[in-house]
């Protein structure tokens, strides 16, 4: 309820200061209502477009509309959109090509109409003989050919008639329109004018309607039947062509106006063909090829020559070419003065000309018609050759002096060009026209010099394709709707055109797919008729041929969701419109929390990533070893789907790496992930698989880690120490070979059937950006920087920051810092606190005790999840059968909003006293329905649910019937032990405000720092004299800074703060109690005093371990790390004339006594190593060491170290160093170099031991708050990831050396985690304890303590021995119980029930099984 | 330190950082914005299989 919850968004500016910030978000659209989905994926169903999974990392597919995975948080589904596809934007008509493409593609050619026919009205005939601009703009031509998108707009033509598509259309309205002339222009206007309510006439001189499409198109690329079918799509709705009826002195513009037309659209094309500008035009047998082609068309024949000259470029010429041919001509020739690059007409055109027998003549042109009795005889041409370029861009043709040749022919066809025959409008005013003779008009509204008149296609423009006409009809309609209207005509349309549109990247390893040929009438068959030449592809072919496109635009607004989505509206028309918004906010504090990405290893060419299916990367084989992914969980290598024998993991892949990629630091997590994919992959192949790590430092540094690492070596897990250089695939097989150098040196050669490349932690590129704009400050390795005594703050005062972005870590680490930055802001906010949070109203509850059971019972369909195989009314009728049930309804999705007010309602009206619900699992769903019972005055336990979806419909869809039965027998047993319920009682217990804290160590004092800067009275506890712990005997930071400076100034802090009570020398002697009320005696120099608090948090430390090897402590050169901290922080001034200094790691961790990894050790014996040669640079260092543990950015000083020359020697813990003082008082310590293979004796002044760190023995305060303690010591956290700072136990919190080994920044960290994990009790001020807890009766408990011994949150206990009832005999403390119901099974007298789910309920819902339906 | 003091805090990323932090801020008192890139919280952490080192399902 106070958590917003913004998807979709990003930061894009923090403005003002800390506590008061305005930030700016740029929030993206979802194109979803969330409030209204209910994630029943039915839109996902239907959706075209599909997209690799980035969830599964691609290895599986999703829809663009979709949800990120089952479980995802928000449910709603989402869809991604980019630009506008790139041949939308060619389309001069803006056709949704991606659209209709992906309807084809799926077969649903009504749909694709549907799509195709909101911007246009010619489906047929566009696609037949539309330009096809989108195909050039096409992105696939990226990848091989451009998809044949014409092709598939005439196949949805083909498959389903245009005439039976469904075209909404407002009402019809009073005024109506003229169009002068049927072309495309005209039908256009027409049609879009008839969707918005206008209906129009439409005068057409010619006696057939269609324009130029009708008179100069011939039948074998149009056939007049389809051109027939398309205008029928027009004249259905309304529009009347007038044919034979042109414009001119017997009806003029004026005469329309006079008849009542509000408006008059000039469309009336350009059909006068051009003349040569020769001699002897004139003669008989010269004819222009418009004239030829309009008599063609109209009549079906023309007379031909036998020897035809056509001069042009163009598809007129070409047309006329095949049209001669066609009627017998037997020889055709076309003239070009240009070459076949220049040649204006369609590629396919001159290819289908060639192939039908013309003969093209280049750059020739003609000079004279020859003449010879009155007739054509020849004709005279004259050879060209290209100069320059001319204003078209095309080279310019010259005539080559004294080159004229004559060309034997009977008729001349001049087709090169046309321009319009404006006879019909020249005398009407306030129309102007251009010296091209075109009319002029607004290039937006299309409206002429005169009010109402209005000009488009080609009589505007000169002779242009189709589809432009087609758009500018469109558009005139607009105009003309807007005139009749009186509204601006030009607003809002103006299209800027974004730069660097976005679109969906193209697939890497896109496959390459040939287009689709067309089929064709065999060349033989076309002589002497004019049968269609294209036939079309078949609806096989079609898909297959649109499968090809890329989606560049994700989502290709085909709008099947929103069908799909009906009455819901959760993805509408409006939805699908929404657009990028900018929110504002104001809050106190920012905490950045943004993450990482992983790297990316394509740019490694050495191992193969990009080109070899089976190297895939860790985050991959996440998602093949998971039950959700790609193969639920059934392990596979991608390129085969066979089963791998042999795995390979390859750590360190873009981490500590300078030389291949700009990643230096540890990226912490890889080794134990790798580990734990080699064991989870062993575990399900069998323990045959052969794992193998291949590594350079094994880091399990974390609580836990190390055992993991040596259980799975046990397991089988093999450790290769050594980094691999390249992968090879293997020939002939999808193998993979490797080659390496062993430890021993040796080379070795090993094939695997997969390869796992263990990527790195990286901040990617947007996030820093983000960080810049925020000015917060980065590390090199763009991390957020932060400081050893302030981790959760950025550089900016007020930001504070969590998980991987301040540092790479593992998951309990983030969760930490997640809850260390929460309690930072609430340090500054904390006066501020519940002034913006909302809590509700109580309701109050009806009294039902003693009520006859009135049972309402509500099933659910869930979309079709359920009733597409449940029979939902059939088992709410059965409902209505069962006892006590008053009530049935069954819901469409009885999650839904509305349906929750009218539950509420109904239990109100019809006074129901308990309520069932059959639909999902309670898991998710039963707080929402206790929330709705609540609101309507019942008590919340009055309910009980059946999942009829996860556990019916789904696992048993193939058998509706039974699972009606299954759903009847559920809902039975539901309404058996409802009847049976009671209504619980939830106490409320108030929190004592006051916090203690055992430890004054950092950890300690971090904590009760926090707590009393957000409010809280706040005790420490220390049972020495001093604050500070360990911190008391360390030198620097990391950073470098004095860390007895920062304590002295912590302590001070602590000391002077009077919500902090500090009670140094005091150690405590009891606990009682429980979460909110404890009580404790604290006991100082033998006086006890006694402290009520609400929550307590332990920090009792650790200590190192004093050495028992290496002769520690029999030599003063021989010290631990502590001991040398305290020489640099007392200045020992010998330290700087020793000439060689030995550390030995690894002193007392990771050994089988101590399996676990101290953390620190390394990187504070580097650090140790560096001061030292600060100190003396020419100190000859050695350190000693299993493995270097510097996770994160700790890695830099690792480098630094080898830089400076510092000397590392990795020992085994088999072959540890060996300490000698030879009798002259000489120390000399022998280590086996795992290079050379032989020993190497150092000697040395000094000698430091990296010794574990060990924890405070805390067994007394572990039994007092009833917390446990694992086998090393170290307190045992509620959960290793995601409650690591707190207990099981309620109101008991933990931070510090005490959880485990950690530096100073991660103890500051868990120590405010802790108090923020605290404050989330002390703010509550009360709790309410769970209704479904167990109770005892003491009157049959025989005080056997079996359920105080299981229970694992100490809620049962014995009832005093004084006590005056029931001494000796067990209770349970209602507020410590969770339900769980351990002790009910445990209790060998039957002495125990737990409310909610007591015997009768239980059994009555068994018996209810057992009855037949 | 501003003299009006808001009692709201924006969370900057849903993975499991970002809901622990408003988890906790939300529980303390304060109201938390917590904003998402994506279309869903959860983060890297939903996409992982089990965690180590108790191997429990990481969703």
């Amino acid at each position: 309820m106070n958590i917003n919850l913004i998807t979709c968004a990003e930061v894009e500016t923090v403005e003002g200061t800390e506590g008061n910030f305005n930030v700016f978000i740029n929030k993206a659209p979802r194109y979803i209502d969330p409030s209204r989905c209910t994630s029943c994926g039915d839109c996902a169903e239907v959706c075209p477009v599909t997209l690799p999974s980035e969830f599964d990392e691609g290895f599986a597919d999703r829809k663009a509309i979709y949800k990120k995975y089952a479980q995802a948080i928000p449910g709603a589904f989402a869809i991604q959109k980019a630009d506008k596809a790139p041949c939308r934007l060619a389309c001069p008509a803006g056709l949704n090509v991606q659209g209709y493409v992906q309807m084809v593609g799926q077969g649903k050619y009504e749909e694709a109409l549907k799509i195709i026919m909101n911007d246009l009205p010619l489906p047929s005939v566009l696609g037949r003989i539309c330009p096809h601009e989108c195909e050039k703009a096409c992105r696939r031509c990226e990848v091989d050919e451009p998809v044949a998108i014409r092709d598939l707009k005439r196949l949805a033509a083909d498959q389903f008639d245009p005439r039976d598509v469904k075209i909404d259309c407002l009402p019809s309205r009073q005024e109506k329109v003229a169009i002068i002339g049927s072309g495309p222009a005209g039908l256009s206007a027409a049609y879009h004018l008839a969707r918005k309510g206008v209906l129009s006439t439409i005068f057409e001189s010619a006696p057939k309607a269609g324009g130029m499409l009708r008179v100069g198109i011939p039948e074998h690329r149009l056939p007049s039947k389809v051109l027939d079918q398309d205008i029928e799509v027009i004249t259905n709705l309304g529009v009347e062509i007038r044919t034979s009826t042109p414009i001119g002195p017997g009806l003029t513009v004026d005469d329309l106006f006079s008849q009542g037309y509000k408006a008059v659209y000039i469309a009336i094309g350009a059909h006068k063909g051009l003349s040569l500008g020769i001699p002897n035009e004139d003669t008989e047998g010269v004819r222009q090829g418009v004239d030829f082609l309009r008599e063609v068309n109209l009549s079906g024949k023309a007379d031909v020559g036998k020897k035809v000259v056509i001069i042009g470029g163009g598809n007129v010429a070409i047309d006329v070419a095949r049209c001669a041919v066609r009627l017998g001509a037997e020889e055709v020739s076309i003239v070009y003065r240009r070459t076949r690059a220049e040649m204006p007409a369609w590629e396919e055109e001159i290819h289908a000309a060639e192939v039908e027998g013309l003969k093209i003549t280049y750059l020739s042109a003609p000079q004279e018609i020859l003449v010879r009795d009155g007739n054509v005889a020849g004709i005279r041409c004259i050879r060209m050759e290209l100069g320059e370029p001319d204003a078209s861009g095309r080279r310019r043709p010259v005539p080559i002096p004294g080159s004229e040749y004559d060309i034997e022919t009977d008729q001349v066809i001049p087709a090169i060009g046309q321009r319009p025959d404006l006879s019909p409008v020249e005398n009407v005013t306030d129309l102007s026209f251009s010296r091209w003779g075109t009319t002029e008009a607004d290039s937006l509204t299309y409206a002429t010099g005169r009010e109402g008149i209005f000009a488009g296609g080609d009589v505007q423009t000169g002779p242009a394709t189709a589809i432009e006409a087609i758009a500018a009809g469109r558009e005139a309609a607009e105009s003309i709707v807007r005139y009749i209207d009186g509204q601006d005509m030009a607003q809002g349309r103006e299209i800027v055109p974004k730069e660097n549109p976005d679109y969906r990247p193209i697939p890497k390893n896109e496959p390459v797919h040939a287009r689709a040929q067309m089929p064709e009438l065999p060349a033989e068959q076309r002589k002497s008729n004019f049968q269609e030449v294209e036939l079309g592809y078949d609806d096989e072919a079609g898909r297959a041929e649109a499968a090809r496109c890329l989606n560049c635009g994700y989502c290709c607004e085909c709008f099947q969701c929103v069908e799909a989505c009906g009455s819901k509206e959760a993805v509408s028309m409006i939805t699908h419109m929404q657009q990028p918004e900018t929110l504002e906010l104001n809050v106190g504090s920012v905490i950045l929390t943004p993450g990482f990405e992983a790297f990316d290893p394509s740019k490694f060419d050495s191992y193969n990533y990009a080109t070899h299916p089976n190297v895939i990367t860790s985050m991959e084989m996440e998602r093949f070893l998971s039950a959700s992914g790609p193969t639920l969980g059934h392990l596979v290598r991608p390129s085969d789907h066979k089963e791998p024998k042999k795995i390979a993991w390859f750590q360190c892949v873009g981490s500590r790496d300078m030389n291949r990629c700009d990643n230096p630091y540890c990226s912490s997590v890889c080794c134990m992930y790798a580990i734990k994919e080699a064991v989870i992959a062993k575990e399900h192949a069998g323990d045959d698989l052969d794992c193998a790590i291949f590594f350079m430092d094994m880091r399990t540094h974390g609580k836990d880690f190390e055992r993991y690492y040596e259980n799975a070596k046990t397991q089988g897990v093999r450790f290769v120490r050594t980094r691999v250089h390249s992968i090879d695939s293997v020939q002939g097989s999808d193998d993979l070979s490797v080659r390496y150098i062993t430890e021993s040196g040796e080379l070795q050669t090993e094939i695997f059937d997969q390869i796992v490349l263990s990527v790195g932690l990286q901040i990617p590129p947007e996030i820093v950006e983000m960080a810049n704009r925020l000015g917060v400050e980065l590390t090199e390795g763009n991390f957020c920087k932060t400081k050893t005594f302030e981790p959760v703050e950025t550089s900016r005062k007020g930001i504070f920051i969590a998980g991987a972005f301040q540092g790479p870590k593992d998951i309990p680490q983030s969760v930490v810092d997640a809850s260390a930055a929460a309690s930072s802001a609430g340090e500054i906010l904390s006066s501020a606190r519940n002034t913006l949070t909302k809590t509700k109203a109580p309701v109050p509850e009806t009294n039902v005790i003693n009520e006859r059971p009135r049972i309402g019972v509500f099933v659910c369909k869930c979309g079709i999840n359920i009733a597409g195989v449940v029979d939902v009314p059939s088992v709410a009728e059965y409902a209505k059968t069962l006892p006590y049930v008053d009530y049935v309804m069954d819901n469409l999705y009885t999650c839904s909003q509305d349906t929750q007010e009218t539950m509420t309602q109904i239990i109100k009206e019809k006074n129901l006293n308990r309520v069932v619900v059959a639909a999902c699992t309670p898991k998710t769903h039963e707080p929402l329905f206790q929330e709705t019972l609540i609101n309507a005055g019942l008590n919340k336990y009055l309910f009980e649910m059946c999942n009829i979806r996860n556990q019916d419909s789904w696992v048993h869809k193939n058998n509706p019937d039974l699972a009606t039965k299954k759903a009847k027998d559920l809902v039975r047993m539901a309404v058996s032990k409802v009847a049976l319920m009671e209504p619980l009682a939830e106490a409320e217990l108030d929190v004592n405000q006051t916090a203690m804290v055992i430890g004054g160590g950092i950890a300690g004092m971090s904590a009760a720092k926090s707590l009393a800067l957000q409010g809280y009275e706040t005790h420490i506890i220390e049972q020495s004299g001093q604050l500070g712990g360990q911190a008391l005997s360390l030198f620097h930071t990391v950073e470098g800074d004095d860390i007895q400076e920062k304590l002295v100034a912590l302590t001070d802090e602590i000391e002077k703060d009077e919500k902090i009570h500090v009670h140094l020398d005091t150690k405590l002697t009891s606990v009682d109690g429980f979460v909110g009320n404890f009580k404790s005696t604290l006991s100082s120099n033998g006086k006890d005093e006694l402290l009520e608090y609400g929550v307590a948090v332990l920090a009792t430390g650790a200590s190192p371990l004093k050495p028992s090897e290496y002769s520690y402590g029999k030599d003063s050169r021989i010290i631990t790390s502590l001991e040398l901290d305290k020489k640099f922080i007392d200045k020992d001034a010998s330290l700087k004339d020793l000439e060689s200094a030995v550390f030995i790691q690894c002193v007392g961790s990771r050994e089988p006594e101590r399996p676990y990894c101290s953390r620190v050790c390394c990187t504070h014996s580097i650090e140790n190593a560096l001061e030292l040669k600060r100190l003396n640079p020419d100190m000859n260092i050695y350190i000693l060491y299993r493995d270097i543990r510097t996770y994160g950015e700790r890695e830099y000083l690792y480098k630094q170290a080898r830089e400076e020359g510092v000397i590392f020697v990795r020992y085994s813990v088999d072959h540890k160093p060996e300490v000698v003082i030879e009798d002259d008082g000489r120390l000399f310590v022998t280590v086996t170099d795992h290079i050379l293979g032989c020993p190497l004796k150092i000697e040395t002044g000094l000698l430091t031991l990296a010794s574990a760190i060990v924890p405070n023995k805390v067994d007394e305060v572990s039994q007092f708050f009833k917390v446990p303690l694992n086998d090393d010591g170290f307190f045992v956290e509620k959960h290793a990831k995601l409650g690591p700072s707190d207990f099981a136990t309620d109101g008991v919190f933990l931070c510090g050396l005490a959880h485990y080994p950690k530096p100073i920044d991660e103890s500051v960290v868990q120590g405010k985690a802790a108090a923020s994990r605290a404050v989330t009790l002390l703010a509550r001020k009360n709790i309410h304890t769970s209704g479904t807890v167990a109770q005892t009766n003491p009157a049959i408990c025989s005080s056997c303590g079996v359920c105080v011994s299981i229970c694992p949150y100490s809620a049962p206990s014995f009832i005093d021995a004084e006590a005056r009832f029931f001494p000796g005999k067990a209770e349970i403390n209602p507020v410590l119980c969770k339900g769980c119901g351990l002790c009910v099974a445990s209790c060998r007298s039957g002495a125990i029930r737990l409310k909610g789910f007591d015997n009768d309920q239980i059994l009555a819902q068994i018996f209810a099984t057992a009855e037949a339906v | 330190m501003s003299k009006d003091i808001i009692g709201s805090v924006l969370v900057v990323g849903g993975g499991i950082a970002g809901m622990q932090s408003a988890l906790d801020l939300a529980n303390s008192g304060y109201y938390v914005h917590l904003l998402e890139k994506s279309s869903s919280i959860g983060g890297v952490m939903s996409q992982l299989d089990k965690t180590f080192p108790t191997n429990d399902c990481a969703m």
